[in-house]
């Protein structure tokens, strides 16, 4: 008994089914308790004032949007080294809601810029790195609606994943030497406001609920995926719920 | 013959400096046929550079602090531009599947590609960027960075772009693709080659970008063949 | 109304949230969709065992 019989699409169509609602519930329940703290438990900041409250959004969506790329990274080298197609689809489901989350991140950052420090965007290395994570996003999607062949559009994204992975590092890096470089010194742009525990946990509420949104989904997405992939076999054509449509 | 002299022997044949060797004449072969095509390329570097005064501002001030910046950014451009020429033929009438099925290694066959490529795009922008540095009344100095961090970063371009380019084989999209997965990986490239010449007229010393750049072509020369020929496997498939 | 007001920035902090809230309502509702029409299509497609 072993968990890799998982790992066909046929065996884990069935578990991703179970599980999601049980993810989705968990995010929702996790979303009401983590505003709940934060905006009716914790006080108002000394220097923000309530424009502080939107971190409870914009840092667990820049951490899953960061989290959930190096997980697609993680499915794309195992696909590559054992040739499976479930973690190729895992990857393939990651993405967009990778994508939703730095979008997510990117908007709900402006609109903390603008009140705070006065400006919308303001080139600062976080939000500028975040920008092109988007981009980097963007283009695994773009390659996999590029490639009609479905294990073509497997490997070639994710190769590009992987090479993508590699480069954060170092495009985080270089857009913060840009930015000291030209910022000057001092203002580290987002920081956060030194945090009461009581706004250290709301955060942590509200990362586990988009960490929990995000499984929820990406198995949706991914069941979806093994159906358009795998119709014609003899499994998917046996779905009790299928003969119901 | 013994083992050793055989697998000398074999070495020479197809070994790696065999396969760059080889590699590189004929993609540079292949390149000179098609001259006007190369010149079209930097042609197109000479007219984005030139348009930036334009739609900006003829101020020398102005266009001093911009220089480097639209030089490097139009390098980039330029690099896009002729990415698809590295593979695209040889995809076309089979010859890719054939270098592939070579006994050559494949990644020393791609970083002979890359030199190629670089030394009919890159080498030339590196050549020309002082006479365009004087449509941007760059001081003498900062060409000479300039000049240098072009030297070091076009490379980079030559060997991400490949990767790219063998991604996107067979892909619907072409260029606009090849740019969307490529310019987010250049944009290291950009900030510490630009940023050479712009620390030197900051007053700092640019010795930081200009290693960042060579540790950066460092990294590509060994990592990226690898994953080129990677690519073009998946896309041969 | 103070909730709403929220000090004087209510129109970033419930842009923020506003937006952050469609985003989640616009991917949820189109992966949904995107299951449904997969099993659509996988229900029409006869079985050819081919299990690709």
């Amino acid at each position: 008994m072993s968990l890799y019989q998982y790992s066909a699409p046929a065996a884990f169509y069935p578990v991703a089914g179970l599980l999601a609602p049980w993810f989705a519930w968990a995010a929702a329940l996790c979303a009401i308790a983590g505003l709940w703290i934060g905006f009716g438990i914790a006080p108002t900041d000394f220097q923000q004032g309530e424009a502080y409250r939107i971190i409870f959004i914009h840092v667990p969506a820049a951490w899953m949007s960061m989290f959930i790329y190096v997980v697609m990274a993680f499915w794309s080298i195992v696909a590559l080294a054992f040739n499976t197609r479930l973690s190729a689809m895992m990857a393939q489901a990651l993405a967009p809601t990778g994508a939703w989350m730095t979008f997510i991140a990117l908007w709900t950052g402006a609109l903390w810029g603008r009140p705070t420090w006065g400006t919308y965007w303001a080139w600062d290395a976080r939000m500028t790195s975040e920008l092109i994570l988007l981009f980097l996003y963007f283009g695994v999607v773009a390659l996999r609606n590029a490639i009609d062949d479905p294990r073509r559009a497997d490997r070639a994204c994710a190769v590009l994943t992987i090479v993508g992975a590699v480069n954060i590092p170092i495009i985080y890096f270089s857009v913060q030497w840009w930015n000291t470089l030209h910022q000057g010194a001092s203002v580290s742009l987002t920081a956060a406001p030194r945090m009461a525990s009581i706004m250290l946990t709301a955060m942590l509420v509200m990362t586990f609920a988009a960490w929990f949104y995000s499984i929820a989904v990406a198995l949706v997405r991914v069941r979806a995926i093994i159906l358009e992939r795998e119709r014609g076999s003899a499994w998917v054509a046996g779905l009790p719920r299928l003969q119901r449509a | 013959m013994s083992t050793a002299m055989a697998l000398a022997e074999h070495d020479a044949q197809y070994g790696v400096v065999a396969a760059l060797r080889w590699s590189t004449a004929r993609d540079l072969r292949l390149a000179m046929r098609s001259r006007s095509e190369l010149a079209v390329q930097l042609l197109f570097y000479v007219i984005v550079v030139s348009l930036f005064p334009l739609a900006a501002t003829p101020d020398r001030v102005i266009l001093q602090a911009l220089g480097p910046g639209v030089l490097w950014v139009a390098a980039l451009l330029a690099s896009l531009l002729s990415l698809p020429r590295l593979f695209a033929s040889d995809f076309a009438d089979g010859t890719l599947e054939q270098i592939a099925l070579s006994p050559y290694p494949l990644p020393a066959l791609m970083t002979g590609k890359v030199i190629a490529h670089w030394l009919t795009t890159g080498l030339p922008l590196a050549v020309l960027a002082p006479v365009l540095g004087l449509q941007y009344g760059l001081e003498p100095e900062v060409v000479t960075l300039l000049v240098l961090s072009l030297l070091l970063g076009t490379p980079i371009l030559s060997f991400l772009g490949a990767i790219g380019a063998a991604l996107t084989l067979g892909a619907r999209g072409g260029g606009s693709l090849l740019a969307l997965l490529v310019l987010p990986l250049y944009v290291p490239v950009l900030i510490f080659g630009a940023g050479t010449a712009d620390a030197m007229r900051a007053g700092l010393s640019a010795a930081p970008n200009l290693s960042l750049l060579g540790a950066g072509l460092l990294i590509a020369l060994v990592g990226a063949p690898f994953a080129t020929a990677a690519s073009v496997r998946i896309a041969l498939d | 109304m103070e909730f709403l007001a929220m000090g004087g920035y209510g129109f970033y902090v419930w842009g923020a949230y506003g937006v952050a809230a469609l985003a989640i309502v616009v991917e949820a509702w189109s992966v949904r969709a995107r299951a449904r029409a997969a099993e659509k299509l996988a229900a029409a497609t006869p079985s050819e065992d081919r299990g690709r």
